[in-house]
């Protein structure tokens, strides 16, 4: 990196911006230290408030524009939900939403130029990821005993195939968690990493309006990624959700 | 060469201030910082508050509120369209009544026109007999009196023919009798 500074006068620290710091100095980072995970995660929770409780708190019939944002969240989610898993997965419709807004908006706020993207971390990915996975497991054997293991059992395959499919099948479930987690933390990464990347270029005159240019095209995608992962991320729980209610294929 | 040099400043460093995990000695990421395994328990534990504190808000505040909204909106939008559904109705029986009104109203003028048609024919009618009536009774006095005086007139012009006819017989040295002369002149204006 020093030797690069000093040849062209361009800097790539790319990944500089996914460092967790301590908020208030120091260098020991103990799971309880305020860091800058701590001030962003904080700033999406209130991003959450904001929009959701106070933007929804006129409970007008004829909707302000906050409260319309408000609704056309819970509306979409709501939906989803329902049309995959049906009425008995409404239950879950709270911890769905959860996850849903915390993606959501901590995807849009990592967006804002010099904040600190939490989702971009794979930490938070696979603990969000981990948390589907085993409430899911957990739901299914609660809610169908050993016939959750029927997911597994493919009963519409002819029957010397079944027991390979059924290797396949326990093979794909456990890698649910890592795709699942790895999908959200690498899109939202690789995104900030490139513009990053572009605005390294920016420091060469020749090259800097394309580099601009760049910037705001990559921008306008992640923009688009930052609403699609957090999408994807709660459709993929919906359906793993659905396999728990009912395990049969 | 350079990395002696690089270890040199990171022991520096070190020495000054302790470096972040994850870190070289200019302060910049080495790899990634999401593989940084010091830093996870920070996160996860940060998430975690994270996550509780969203689902609270959420499933207490918001969610409660914003459904209790759209159901709602839901009973508004489908009490007024029954609302709406209801005065249409009225609306169309209205109408049905007034166009019943209506045209119970114009058979009734039609009747009255009829009755008042035939009021005034009557009315016409005995007034046309009287008034026939009088001018026949004028008729027959008048061709009476015509009869009467045409009757006088065929005396008098027989009369003066007579007596004009006696003069000239008179005139011309004869002598006539009344007799002859009347019944010359009797069959002259006959004739």
């Amino acid at each position: 990196m020093a030797t690069e500074e000093a040849a062209g006068g361009l800097a790539f620290h790319p990944m500089d911006q996914f460092l967790v710091r301590p908020l208030f100095g120091g260098t020991e980072i103990n799971w309880y230290t305020p860091t800058n995970v701590t001030l962003w995660m904080g700033l999406t929770v209130l991003a959450i408030v904001l929009v959701l409780v106070v933007g929804s708190r006129g409970r007008a019939i004829v909707p302000s524009r906050m409260q319309s944002v408000a609704e056309l969240t819970f509306g979409m989610v709501h939906k989803m939900l329902e049309d995959i898993t049906g009425k008995e997965g409404l239950k879950y419709f709270p911890y769905v939403m959860t996850l849903f807004c915390f993606i959501v908006f901590a995807n849009f706020i990592g967006l804002i130029p010099t904040s600190f993207s939490t989702t971009s971390h794979i930490a938070v990915t696979a603990v969000l990821a981990m948390l589907v996975f085993l409430g899911v497991t957990i739901l299914g054997f609660v809610k169908n005993g050993a016939h959750f293991l029927g997911l597994f059992w493919v009963s519409s395959a002819p029957l010397p195939l079944r027991p390979v499919l059924a290797v396949i099948e326990v093979i794909s479930y456990f890698v649910r968690p890592v795709s699942h987690s790895i999908r959200l933390a690498g899109n939202v990464m690789a995104g900030h990493a490139v513009i990053k990347v572009f605005a390294g270029f920016a420091a060469i005159a020749a090259i800097a309006p394309v580099s601009i240019l760049a910037i705001t095209a990559m921008y306008g995608l992640e923009v688009l990624v930052a609403l699609i992962q957090a999408y994807v991320f709660t459709i993929l729980t919906c359906v793993y959700l659905k396999d728990a209610l009912h395990p049969g294929h | 060469m350079a990395t002696t040099t690089e270890e040199a400043a990171g022991h520096a460093a070190d020495a000054v201030h302790p470096m972040l995990p994850g870190t070289d000695a200019h302060g910049s990421a080495v790899g990634m910082p999401q593989l940084v395994f010091e830093t996870f328990p920070n996160q996860i534990f940060w998430l975690l508050v994270t996550l509780v504190v969203i689902y609270l808000v959420l499933s207490r505040i918001a969610l409660p509120r914003i459904g209790g909204v759209l159901a709602e909106r839901a009973g508004t939008i489908s009490n007024d369209l029954a609302t709406a559904e209801e005065l249409k109705l009225k609306a169309k029986e209205a109408e049905a009544t007034y166009t019943r009104a209506l045209a119970d109203a114009k058979t009734e003028a039609g009747k009255i026109v009829a009755a008042a048609k035939a009021e005034i024919q009557a009315d016409l009618d005995v007034a046309t007999a009287h008034a026939d009536a009088e001018i026949a009774a004028k008729t027959a006095e008048s061709e009476g009196r015509i009869g009467e005086i045409r009757a006088g007139a065929l005396e008098a012009v027989n009369t003066v023919a007579r007596d004009t006819a006696a003069e000239i017989v008179a005139a011309f040295g004869a002598r006539a009798d009344a007799g002859a002369i009347d019944a010359a002149v009797a069959e002259r204006i006959k004739g």
